[in-house]
């Protein structure tokens, strides 16, 4: 169930990932390239404001693109409307934006 | 070759939403013979409480569809040699509509869409007035060409997925006839054609799977309709954001 603005919030968080998903493969494959190992790869995140809002905006993308994506599944197979489709959406992405925001302090914190 | 010696096993689907069952019949078959003919064969020959509608028999009025197969079909222009597999037919009214009795579907919810999605003329002069001439090459009316051959049959509507899953969808056709009035300079009420277009059951719940497009007997593609509207009610949406 989907209204213009559900629609474009989930085309605008297309719209920001698609260029991060792009870096996220580059950055994946340089890193395993030349055997850069943990230590090395913490060496370089940790502190860094530039992978905090790389990742940082990759998490929020992420988060409201997959809850109305799922939304709309949980809505036409699973039947849920109302007050529990809101609340499935909302779980769906405070609980990936708590997933992806332990990893990215994880990763940037120093 | 004759064929009438062969007979059709027609399976057909009887009673009303809250009791439903199957009946089996065997049909004559003919060389030449639409689903429609099959139809009226069991009704005048074999069984006259069937009830089915159909009017023009010509494939203008739309209202003898049903599902054949689980194909939605006009029944009159469908050939039964080319819809049979191993002479089976089976025949069901249209799908994502209540069902009155047997064959007929009840066309109400498909015609309440059409006026939710405020897909009818809002006019902008009187009688007395002249009207606004339109050229034929005249862009918006090229884009409007391509979707006012819509009889309103509900093949698009019973074909759909996204209205199968989600009640609250307009539909092709509503979206489609919306379309074609926004492409139209004589209509009065472009942001009430877009906002009615924007609610919960609105033209972004398409998932462009494209069964409307596929399944019109016409040939029309409202899907392309449909990505129009989004496209306009983006536009406007931004349009208002910066006007603010």
């Amino acid at each position: 169930m989907l209204d213009l603005r559900l629609y474009m919030a989930q085309r605008l968080s297309a719209l920001v990932m698609a260029p991060l998903v792009l870096g996220h493969i580059a950055v994946m494959i340089y890193a395993i390239q030349g055997g850069l190992s943990t230590a090395e790869i913490l060496g370089r995140t940790q502190g860094s404001l530039l992978w905090f809002l790389f990742y940082g905006t990759f998490v929020v993308a992420v988060s409201i693109h997959a809850a109305i994506g799922l939304r709309v599944i949980a809505h036409e197979w699973l039947r849920l409307r109302g007050a529990a489709l809101w609340m499935l959406t909302w779980g769906i992405c405070a609980a990936l934006l708590a997933l992806g925001f332990s990893a990215v302090f994880a990763v940037t914190l120093p | 070759m004759s064929t009438d010696h062969d007979m059709l096993d027609v399976t057909v689907q009887r009673g009303s939403a809250d009791h439903v069952h199957h009946d089996r019949f065997q049909v004559p078959a003919r060389d030449n013979q639409t689903v429609l003919d099959v139809v009226t064969w069991i009704q005048q020959m074999a069984d006259p409480s069937l009830s089915y509608r159909y009017a023009c028999r010509v494939g203008m009025c739309g209202s003898c569809a049903m599902m054949v197969n689980g194909v939605p079909r006009w029944t009159c222009r469908t050939h039964v040699k080319k819809v049979t597999v191993n002479g089976k037919l089976s025949l069901a009214p249209l799908r994502n509509l209540p069902v009155i009795k047997d064959l007929a579907a009840d066309m109400d919810p498909f015609f309440d869409k059409w006026v939710a999605a405020e897909a009818r003329h809002h006019p902008t002069r009187g009688r007395l007035e002249e009207f606004d001439p339109i050229k034929p090459d005249a862009r918006d009316r090229v884009e409007a060409n391509l979707g006012i051959e819509c009889i309103n049959c509900g093949i698009c509507y019973a074909a759909c997925d996204t209205v199968a899953g989600n009640p609250d969808y307009l539909g092709p056709a509503a979206l489609q006839r919306a379309w074609t009035l926004l492409n139209d300079s004589r209509d009065g009420d472009r942001p009430g054609i877009l906002s009615a277009v924007s609610g919960k059951g609105g033209c972004h719940n398409c998932h462009s799977m494209g069964s409307c497009a596929q399944y019109c007997p016409n040939g029309l593609n409202p899907m392309r309709a449909i990505a129009g509207l989004k496209r306009e009610t983006v536009k406007a949406a931004l349009r208002g954001k910066r006007d603010a």
